[in-house]
C-alpha cells in the first residue's frame, strides 16, 4: 500500500434485521426460530440465527421454508415498522459520524476519521456502536472495521452474528487473499465463471495474474478494478447519502422581536447552523427558504432557488436576507425565524460562478477555515461578526446557545 | 370625432403605443389607448405609469374628439384589418371602426379619468436607429434578470461630451459599449431598466434618427425619453446607483488568442450540449489550437478542437457556456478578440474584422470564469 491509513471505515450490518426487529417487538419469540415472510407463494426475506440452522435462507421460497422448519414462526413482512427502525439506527450512527453511507434498511458504511480525537479509536467507536443498538433497540449488529469500504464490509461478513472486526492495514493482504473470488466486489456468476476458467480460485490468485491478463479477458474496466481490488486498494470513499431531503434550522425567541435588523442577525444565526450542517454533510443546497412565525402563530415561508448549488453561509444569507427583505415587515413581532435548505446534492464537484471584482478566495474558503476551527476549539468559538454583538445585547434566549 | 385613416399608418401607431400598456394596471383607465383626433391629426397615446408612449399618425380627421378605448382589443382589429381606408367615429358611447366590409364597435372607457402623460425631457442628443438598436443589445444581454437586485437589471447610459457610453452586468459578466454621437447638451447619466429600453430601440431600428432626452438629476421625474418623427416614448428611470464598473476593465493581458466567430460559436454550442447551468466549458488554449470541453467522469461529456491564433503561454479556464455564447453573438464581427490576465480572471472578449485587422475596443464583454471549488 502507497501509504499507511489508519482503519477509519467501519461497516455496520444488523444481524438477521427484520426477524431481530420481530423478536424485539415480540419477546415472546425469544429462542424460536422465526421467519420473516408469509403466505403461500412469499419468500422469505429474513430468518434469525436459529431458523438459519434449519437451512433456510433469505429469498428462499417460504413453502419450502416451512417443509424444512415447520415448528418455525411465520411472520408477515411489516416494512414500514423496519423502516422505523431503521431511522433509529441511523440516528445512531449520525451521532457518530457525519459521513454515513446507508446501503439498504440494515447496513451502512462510516467513515469516523473525523470522530476520532473525540471518540477515540475506531474500534472504539464500533465498540460504542454496538453497545447503544443493543441496549436502545434490542437488536445487534455486526462491525468491520479496515482502511476501506472493501475490506471493512468483507471483515463484518467475516464476524457475523453479534461480533466485530477489524483488519488492521498491515493485515489487509493476508486476510483478503485467501478469499474466494466470489467474495470481491463486482464479482458475478458471469465473472466468477471466467475467473475459474483462467485457474483463479482465491483473490489471491487473482492478485498475483498480471494486470494485463486480468484485461485481455474481462474488458479494460472491471480487469483492472479487480487487480486493484485484489491489492486491497479501494478507493471509494463513503459518500454521505442524499436521503435527506433538506436541512433547517430556527430558532423561538424568549420575547417576540420586531426590529428588522434583530432578525436578519437571527437569520444569519440560524443561517449559520444550518449551513454548516450543510457543509458536515459535504452537500450543497439550490433551494433555499425562510420561515417567519408571528406573535399570533402565523406564519409564512418563501422560497428561492439559484442556479448553481452552494455550501457557503455568506451566499445562502445573501438569499435569505433578499427574502426576508422581500416581505417588506414594518415592526411586524416575530416570535421564531428558521431557514430550510432544500434540492440537496452531494458537494463533490461544486462548480463556482465567479463574479466580477469579487475576492479571489471565495466564501467557502473562508467557511472551510471556520469550520475546521470549530471542530478544534468547540462550537462558540467562532462566529461571524454581527453575531458578537446581538448576542451580548440580546442575553438569554430559549433556542440552543 | 370622426376620421379617415390609412390602414398602415394607424398600425404602426397602435403598435408603438401598445408597448406600454399593461396587463393588470393598477388603474383601470391604463387598459386603455387614448385617440385624440384634431384637424392637424391624430394622437394616439398609451402609459403604464413607467412607461408611456405617444404616436402621431396624419389622417383625415372629419370631426375633432378625443376617445379612450380598450387597448388590447384596438391592437388586434388594426392588426386584422384589410388594407383599406379605416374610418373612426365616435357613435353614442361606442367607437365605430370601418374598413371595407368590415365593422367594429368598441365600448369607451372615461376617457377624463385617465392620467396626464409625462413630459418628454428635453433632447440630449441624437443618434440613428439602427445603431442604438445594435449598441442597446449588445449591453442588454448582460443584464440581470433577478428583480429582487433592481439596479442589475438596468442599463447604465452615460453621457459625457461627444461620447455615449452604454453597460450593464450580471455580477458575472459586463458588456460595455461607447459611441460617438451628436450631444449638443454634455455630461448626463440615467440607469433603465433593459428590458424596457431593449423593447423601445428594436422598434426604433428603422429611424433615420432617433432623439435621446435625458432628465437632469435634478428633476423633480427621473425620466428617459426616446423620440423620432412622430414617435415618441418616455420611461421612469430605476432607482438606485448603478455599480462603479471602469476599475473591472483589465489594463493588460498575458494572453491574446484571436479566434473566428462563426465556427467558434457552433463549437461552443455543440460541445455545451452536454454542459448545463452547472456544468462549465472549459477551454484549453494553446498556441494554435484550442481545446474545447464539458462534462466527464461518468456523465455525458465531449470535446472539440479548433485551430486558431494565440499568443501567450498555455492555460485552461471554463466558462457559463451560456455567457460565452452571449459575448459572441453579440460582438457582430468575424474575429473575438480574447485577452486573459488568468484562469480565475475576467475574459476581456472585443471584435476586429479580419484575422490580422485592428481589435475594436468600443464594445467589450468581461466574462468572470468558473471555477472548480475547493
Amino acid at each position: 500500500m502507497p501509504e499507511i491509513k489508519a482503519s477509519t471505515i467501519l461497516h455496520v450490518d444488523m444481524d438477521a434485521f427484520f426477524a431481530s426487529v420481530e423478536e424485539a417487538d415480540d419477546p415472546t419469540l425469544k429462542g424460536k426460530a422465526v421467519v420473516v415472510g408469509a403466505g403461500p407463494r412469499a419468500v422469505v426475506t429474513s430468518a434469525n440465527y436459529l431458523a438459519r440452522t434449519f437451512g433456510i435462507r433469505a429469498a428462499m421460497p417460504v413453502a419450502q421454508a416451512r417443509r424444512l422448519a415447520p415448528q418455525a414462526i411465520f411472520l408477515p413482512n411489516r416494512h414500514h415498522r423496519y423502516g422505523e427502525v431503521s431511522t433509529q439506527v441511523m440516528s445512531i450512527f449520525n451521532d457518530f459520524s457525519p459521513l454515513v453511507e446507508p446501503l439498504s434498511l440494515d447496513e451502512a458504511f462510516l467513515d469516523v476519521s473525523g470522530a476520532t480525537r473525540l471518540i477515540g479509536s475506531a474500534r472504539e467507536i464500533g465498540h460504542q456502536i454496538r453497545s447503544r443498538v443493543e441496549t436502545e433497540l434490542q437488536i445487534t449488529c455486526s462491525v468491520g472495521i479496515s482502511t476501506t469500504k472493501l475490506i471493512a464490509k468483507l471483515a463484518s461478513g467475516r464476524c457475523k452474528p453479534n461480533g466485530l472486526l477489524e483488519i488492521a492495514h498491515d493485515r489487509v493482504l493476508e486476510f483478503l487473499h485467501p478469499l474466494p473470488v466470489r467474495e470481491l466486489w463486482g464479482v458475478g456468476p458471469k465473472t466468477a465463471e471466467a475467473l475459474t476458467r483462467l485457474g483463479l480460485q482465491t483473490i489471491g490468485d487473482i492478485a498475483q495474474t498480471p494486470r494485463a491478463t486480468l484485461v485481455r479477458a474481462l474488458g479494460s474496466s472491471q480487469g483492472e478494478s479487480l487487480y486493484e481490488l485484489a491489492w486491497g486498494r479501494d478507493f471509494r470513499e463513503v459518500a454521505a447519502s442524499v436521503s435527506d431531503k433538506s436541512i433547517g434550522a430556527e430558532e423561538t425567541f424568549a420575547r417576540d422581536i420586531d426590529d428588522n435588523e434583530e432578525l436578519l442577525a437571527e437569520l444569519l444565526r440560524v443561517t449559520e447552523r444550518a449551513s454548516r450542517r450543510l457543509r458536515d454533510q459535504e452537500l450543497a443546497t439550490r433551494t433555499i427558504s425562510i420561515k417567519i412565525r408571528f406573535s399570533d402563530f402565523t406564519t409564512i415561508t418563501r422560497s428561492k432557488s439559484i442556479d448553481l448549488p452552494t455550501d457557503s453561509t455568506q451566499e445562502i444569507y445573501d438569499q435569505v436576507r433578499r427574502l426576508f427583505t422581500a416581505l417588506g415587515l414594518v415592526r411586524a413581532r416575530v416570535r421564531l425565524v428558521g431557514v430550510r435548505l432544500e434540492n440537496l446534492e452531494s458537494e463533490a464537484g461544486l462548480v463556482e460562478q465567479l463574479t466580477l471584482g469579487g475576492r479571489e478566495q471565495g466564501w467557502r474558503q473562508v467557511d472551510k477555515a471556520l469550520d475546521r476551527a470549530r471542530r478544534r476549539f468547540g462550537g462558540g468559538a467562532l462566529k461571524p461578526a454581527r453575531l458578537i454583538e446581538s448576542e451580548s445585547e440580546s442575553g438569554e434566549r430559549a433556542g440552543e446557545p | 370625432m370622426r376620421f379617415v385613416i390609412e390602414r398602415d399608418a394607424l398600425s404602426d401607431g397602435v403598435a408603438w403605443v401598445s408597448r406600454s400598456l399593461s396587463s393588470r394596471p393598477i388603474m383601470p383607465v391604463l387598459l386603455g389607448v387614448v385617440i385624440n383626433a384634431k384637424k392637424s391629426g391624430v394622437t394616439l397615446s398609451g402609459y403604464d405609469l413607467e412607461t408611456s408612449a405617444k404616436a402621431e399618425v396624419s389622417a383625415d380627421v372629419k370631426d375633432e374628439g378625443r376617445v379612450l378605448v380598450p387597448g388590447r382589443l384596438l391592437s388586434d382589429i388594426t392588426k386584422s384589418l384589410p388594407n383599406k381606408p379605416v374610418t373612426i367615429a365616435l357613435d353614442g358611447n361606442r367607437v365605430s371602426i370601418i374598413s371595407g366590409s368590415a365593422k367594429f364597435a368598441l365600448p369607451t372607457l372615461p376617457v377624463n379619468d385617465y392620467p396626464n402623460l409625462p413630459e418628454l425631457p428635453s433632447e440630449t442628443g441624437r443618434i440613428t436607429g439602427e445603431m442604438f438598436a445594435h449598441a442597446v443589445h449588445q449591453v442588454a444581454i448582460a443584464a440581470g434578470k433577478d428583480d429582487s437586485l433592481p439596479v442589475l437589471t438596468g442599463v447604465h447610459v452615460e453621457i459625457e461630451e461627444n461620447k455615449l457610453t452604454l453597460a450593464a452586468t450580471d455580477r458575472y459578466r459586463l458588456a460595455v459599449r461607447e459611441l460617438s454621437w451628436e450631444a449638443p447638451r454634455a455630461s448626463a447619466s440615467a440607469l433603465i431598466r433593459a428590458r424596457t429600453l431593449h423593447d423601445a430601440s428594436k422598434a426604433l431600428i428603422g429611424s433615420a434618427q432617433v432623439s435621446l432626452a435625458l432628465a437632469a438629476a435634478t428633476a423633480q421625474e427621473r425620466l428617459i425619453g426616446f423620440s423620432t418623427s412622430g414617435k415618441s416614448m418616455t420611461s421612469r428611470m430605476l432607482d438606485g446607483t448603478f455599480p462603479p464598473y471602469r476599475h473591472l476593465l483589465p489594463n493588460d493581458r498575458s494572453a491574446t488568442a484571436i479566434v473566428e466567430v462563426a465556427p467558434f460559436l457552433d463549437s461552443v454550442r455543440r460541445v455545451a450540449i452536454v454542459a448545463d447551468k452547472t456544468i462549465p466549458l472549459r477551454l484549453t488554449f494553446a498556441p494554435g489550437s484550442l481545446i474545447l470541453e464539458a462534462g466527464a467522469g461518468e456523465e455525458a461529456s465531449a470535446t472539440e478542437e479548433l485551430e486558431i491564433a494565440f499568443d501567450g503561454e498555455g492555460f485552461t479556464i471554463a466558462f457559463n457556456p451560456t455567457y460565452l455564447v452571449d459575448g459572441l453573438s453579440a460582438l457582430g464581427t468575424a474575429y473575438v478578440d480574447m485577452a486573459f490576465t488568468g484562469a480565475s480572471k475576467p475574459a476581456v472578449l472585443s471584435g476586429r474584422e479580419s484575422a490580422d485587422g485592428q481589435s475594436d475596443s468600443s464594445y467589450r464583454y468581461l466574462l468572470m470564469p468558473m471555477r472548480y471549488a475547493s
